[in-house]
Formats: C-alpha cells, sequence, structure tokens
C-alpha cells in the first residue's frame, strides 16, 4: 500500500501529539530565530563556555533531584563518627598534638570528593550508550574543551559535597577555619583534584570502553589511592615503598592543602596547588585524546 | 531519464551549492566487519533523502561517518563543500543531529535539554531563551516543557530531541530513524515537525528509516543501501514504476516491494558471488535509469 494515512484519529496516548497532527487548523508558528545560525564563538571562549555549559547541566541535575548529596554524604559521616571517634581515643596515630577528628576530616573530604569524580568516568560511559554523549560529540565542541567542562562539572559536583562534609564535621565539633578565603582556597583544592580524577576515570573509560570493566577498576583504584595517601596517618608511618607511592599520589597533595587550609596544619600549599593543576592539565590532555574511542 | 547518479557524483565540484551530501566511495569498517562498502551518494541542497535498507546495512555506519562520528579518511565525505576530516568543526556547526537511540537526558527538563545545545551551539544568551522556546514550540512541547525528561513517552523524547538538533538553525539536519519505536500517530506528528520546520527554513533533511510508507510520503529522493552500498536510487516513484515494469507486474508495487526486491533477497544471495554479482549489476542500471 503506497497510500498512507493522511488524516490520523485525533486520540492519542501521546496528548502533546495531538495538535501537530492537524497542522491545517493550527496557526503558524513564529520559527523566526530558527533560521539564523548563531554566530561563532572562538579559541578561549568555546572552551570557558562549553565548561559553563556542563556546570550548569550539573547544577541543573542537583536541583532536580539532591538524593545523591544526601546518600554520599553518609559514608563520610561514618567514617568521621566511627572511625574518626574511636581513633581519637585510642590516640594511636601521631598527629602532632591534634586531635584525630580534626586531623581526619580534610582526609575525609578529599576522599568523598574523589569517590564522586571517578563515578563521573562511569558516568560518561553511560552517556555514551543512551546517545547524550554522541550527540554532544557532533556539536562544535572540541574533544578538549568537553573533557574540561566535564572536568569542571564533576569538580562542582565534589565541591557541593565537600560543603556537606564540612558541615558534618564541624558539628561533630572539628575546629575549622571559618576565614572565606582559606574557604575559596578549599573549593579550588577539591575542583582541581576532582578534575583529575575524573579525568584519571574518564581516561581508563576511553581505553576500556565498557560500564562493567570501568566499575570494577574504579572500585579497584580508589582504595589504594585512599589509603596510599595522607588521607588517614602521616605518610612518615609508611614504609618506605608506600611513602614512594603517596608522593606520587595526587590525594596526598588534595589533603595535605585542605589540612591546611581548614585546621591550620603546616602545609606546602605553593606545591600542592601547582600539582594538583598540573595533574588536572594532564588528565585533561589525556582523557580528550582517548575519549574519540567511546563514540566509534 | 536522466543521467547517472554515479557520474554526477564523481565528477561534481565539491564546493556546488546545490549538494548538501557527498559520499564518493566511503567505506568503513568495524575490524573484519564491512559495515560501509563504497557508497556513492548526493544529497541535494533542501531535499528530504532517505536512507532505506534492511538492519545491518550500514545506514547508521554511513551517517556516522557523515557527522564526524567516525575517523574516514579525507577525500570520501563532503558536508557542503566541507570534508569532515579537515574541517570537524564546519561540519558540526551545519549539522543537527538525532541518533538512532532516544537520547534526552531524562534528569534534566525538555527546555533544560534545548538550552544546553543552545549553549554548545554558542547562542548568545540574549537570545537564548526565546530561540529555546521557539525551537521547543515547533515540536509542540511548549505545555511539558518544564517537565523532566524522563516523564516524556517515546514520542515526546523524539520531538524533544528534534527541538535540541533545531535550536541551531542546522543546514543539514540528520535523523537516524527518528520513529523508531512510535505508534502511528506519534509518528505522524513527528514528520509533521519535520516538514513545518523545513518549508520554513529550507534546510536539508537526511534520514533513514524502516518504515516504507513513509519513505514514499514524505521523501523527495529515497535509496536502498544492501550491505554497505547503493543498490537502487530515485524518487519513490521512479523506484516504483522501474520495479513494476522489471518485474512486468501488472499493479504498480508498493515501496514495500521495491525493498524486497532490493534487499530481500537474502536467501538468494545465500548462494553468494553470483547473486551478488547479478544484484550489483541490476542495481547499476536501475540507478543509472532513475537517478
Ligand atoms: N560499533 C560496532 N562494532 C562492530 N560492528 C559494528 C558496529 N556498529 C555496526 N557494526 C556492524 O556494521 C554493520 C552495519 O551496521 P549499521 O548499524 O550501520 O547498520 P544499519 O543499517 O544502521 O542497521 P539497522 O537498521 O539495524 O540500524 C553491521 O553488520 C553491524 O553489525
Ligand atoms: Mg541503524
Amino acid at each position: 500500500m503506497s497510500v498512507v494515512p493522511v488524516a490520523p484519529p485525533p486520540e492519542s496516548a501521546d496528548p502533546a501529539a495531538t495538535p501537530a497532527a492537524a497542522p491545517a487548523a493550527a496557526p503558524r508558528r513564529d520559527l523566526g530565530l530558527l533560521l539564523v545560525p548563531p554566530q561563532a564563538r572562538s579559541g578561549w571562549r568555546v572552551v570557558l563556555a562549553r565548561i559553563t555549559a556542563m556546570c550548569v547541566v550539573e547544577l541543573q541535575k542537583l536541583r532536580h533531584d539532591r538524593t545523591e548529596l544526601y546518600t554520599r554524604a553518609v559514608q563520610p559521616a561514618l567514617w568521621l563518627l566511627i572511625f574518626g571517634e574511636t581513633f581519637t581515643r585510642i590516640k594511636a596515630i601521631p598527629t602532632n598534638g591534634i586531635p584525630y577528628l580534626d586531623y581526619l576530616a580534610p582526609g575525609i573530604i578529599a576522599q568523598s570528593a574523589m569517590f564522586i569524580a571517578i563515578f563521573y568516568g562511569i558516568m560518561i560511559i553511560w552517556e555514551r550508550d543512551s546517545g547524550v554523549l554522541t550527540k554532544l560529540l557532533v556539536t562544535p565542541t572540541p574533544r578538549a574543551a568537553l573533557v574540561t567542562g566535564k572536568a569542571f562539572a564533576a569538580g562542582v559536583k565534589a565541591v557541593i559535597q565537600a560543603l556537606v562534609v564540612v558541615v558534618i564535621a564541624a558539628l561533630l565539633g572539628v575546629a575549622l577555619t571559618w576565614n572565606p578565603l582559606k574557604l575559596l582556597g578549599v573549593a579550588v583544592v577539591v575542583l582541581l583534584g576532582s578534575a583529575f580524577f575524573s579525568c584519571l576515570s574518564m581516561s581508563i573509560a576511553g581505553i576500556v570502553l565498557t560500564r562493567d570493566r570501568l566499575m570494577g577498576i574504579g572500585q579497584a583504584i580508589t582504595m589504594p589511592l585512599f589509603f596510599g595517601s595522607n588521607a588517614l596517618y602521616p605518610v612518615s608511618l609508611m614504609p618506605g615503598w608506600l611513602q614512594a607511592v603517596s608522593k606520587a599520589n595526587p590525594l596526598s597533595y588534595e589533603v595535605d592543602a585542605l589540612r591546611g587550609l581548614l585546621i591550620g596544619t603546616h602545609a606546602h600549599l605553593v606545591s600542592d596547588f601547582g600539582v594538583l593543576a598540573l595533574a588536572a592539565a594532564l588528565g585533561v590532555a589525556c582523557a580528550s585524546a582517548l575519549l574519540g574511542r567511546l563514540a566509534r | 531519464m536522466t543521467q547517472s547518479e554515479s557520474t554526477t557524483t564523481t565528477t561534481a565540484d565539491p564546493g556546488d551549492p546545490s549538494e548538501a551530501v557527498v559520499c564518493t566511495g566511503l567505506e568503513y569498517s568495524f575490524g573484519q566487519t564491512k559495515a560501509v562498502d563504497g557508497l556513492d551518494l548526493t544529497v541535494r541542497t533542501g531535499e528530504v533523502f532517505g536512507l532505506l535498507g534492511p538492519n545491518g546495512a550500514g545506514k547508521t555506519t554511513a551517517i556516522r561517518s557523515i557527522t564526524t562520528l567516525l575517523p574516514v579518511p579525507s577525500g570520501m565525505v563532503r558536508v557542503f563543500g566541507h570534508d569532515p576530516a579537515k574541517r570537524q568543526m564546519q561540519v558540526r556547526r551545519m549539522l543537527g543531529y538525532v541518533p538512532q537511540q532516544l537520547s534526552a537526558d531524562g534528569g534534566l527538563t525538555g527546555r533544560e535539554n534545548v538550552s544546553l545545545f543552545a549553549r554548545v551551539f554558542d547562542v548568545p544568551r540574549r537570545e537564548r531563551a526565546a530561540r529555546v522556546a521557539q525551537a521547543i514550540a515547533a515540536v509542540d512541547l511548549t505545555d511539558a516543557a518544564d517537565r523532566l525528561a524522563k516523564t516524556y513517552s517515546g514520542g515526546m523524547v523524539r520531538r524533544l530531541e528534534l527541538a535540541q538538533a533545531l535550536v541551531s538553525a542546522p543546514r543539514l539536519l540528520v535523523l537516524d530513524e527518528p520513529t523508531i519505536g512510535l505508534d502511528p500517530i506519534a509518528r505522524t506528528s513527528v514528520w509533521e515537525c519535520i516538514d513545518e520546520v523545513r518549508a520554513a527554513t529550507g534546510m536539508t533533511v537526511l534520514v533513514t528509516t524502516h518504515y516504507m510508507d513513509e519513505a514514499d510520503q514524505y521523501c523527495d529522493r529515497v535509496a536502498l543501501m544492501h550491505r554497505g552500498r547503493i543498490r537502487a536510487l530515485g524518487t519513490p516513484e521512479q523506484l516504483r514504476t522501474e520495479v513494476g515494469e522489471q518485474l512486468e507486474l501488472a499493479e504498480p508495487p508498493t515501496l514495500d516491494d521495491v525493498f524486497r526486491h532490493f534487499a530481500g533477497s537474502g536467501l538468494a544471495n545465500a548462494t553468494e558471488n553470483e547473486g551478488e554479482f547479478k544484484d550489483v549489476s541490476r542495481t547499476r542500471r536501475t540507478a543509472s535509469r532513475v537517478g
């Protein structure tokens, strides 16, 4: 039958479909703006615009559904409450006279931010499978700009999460700074650290290509990253080889900076920021090079 | 009857403004599988071009080559004169793309989904809201625009994706099975959105579908693809007449019959080379007559 139904019945399970089924009756819509392609941005403005776009999406999602923010606050709260309170009493870990709970809090903030960032890379595979990423790859967005945008979006999410953990820590009586400049520094540190870990995760996604494999690897790397850092105990307690691992672990630098900013321990802020910025930049380069593989 | 399509394709000036997409000997393999195997194709500016063919014919692969998603060597594809291998960004700026699977972000509202695409196509802030609203109105989603996309029905998601593709005023709209899994009414409404916007903007549409009735009704020209190549090409009318004459049928066949004629010979083709060869030579003849 080459004759096709021309006049469809007016009823449909999809209510919004009905008006379109009778275009003759509907007034012509104003499509004026859809006739002119937008003026292209160029250079760094593109990168900035894409970062903004990705961060806006992240904030919009958080606004619609905050449950993840709360469920993800449970684990850090338990770390502080159970592990933190217990080890504060045991006094087994030399912390230069700082209560162990205070010592631990920045480490837990960094840890929860890292978990979010690693999970972000898993999300990019989900976005690939659902076609969302595919469509973004056909927009005038250089790979590096897309990855940077995603990295910053992961950072924004992690900063908001960090805020929740800061509040929990304050409620548990940790003596945190309320100096706004230092808190801004905290946000920048968490942002850079999360940018690196999300890029690490996106790079692995570009290599292994499937969600199952990435889940496994993601879990396998978060544990050594966490325990192989100064988040729970000073690096000086570790055996020599683990100290070397910790030196190469960006999480250690993140924790060091957070500790310095939040509870005023002696920190190497300049080198911490430097290492984190460098790691984030390397991560972006690596992930953008591997991102194209996800499109194939 | 006109000139051979393939002649036009190969000798065409790449910058010819009447040609929206030109594929010349396009090939793409996934490992051992040759998904697209020497595809020659010209989509004319302003037409609705339907790419038809059985599952696995290579339609999606061809589309992903044209939309810069797959790395194809330079010289095989041109989009409005630009080679996707060399000028990805220019090509992407002219494209609106709706992939085969439903792909709106369920965690965002309809409006936010469209707004994201306005942002990534550099729509300036002062006109963003208005442009997004027009794109949403064009697909009849104004009432549902502020609901989360995960509450949408399949037909609504498809129209939302159309709005996402249209918000940047693309010169070429590429739709991979836009009506897959939709009820007949939703299908009609998707096509009517496409038709209305095309009438207003004059954009070119490249579409794949498995519904021959849709191809017959809405496409200016169609190409039948099988095993990575074009087997027949022309207006639906031409193909029907052509096959009717060839098979000496009393009644003119439907486009479904045409489809079976060129692609349904899976059983006949089981005798490999011979069938394949005959198939190709016959197609060449058809293509040159109706092109
Ligand atoms: N990512 C991939 N990896 C390996 N093989 C693939 C991949 N994508 C497609 N193929 C193979 O390439 C061939 C063409 O596939 P393609 O998806 O282009 O067909 P299609 O015409 O779009 O089919 P359908 O109508 O089912 O969508 C098939 O044999 C398919 O198995
Ligand atoms: Mg397909």
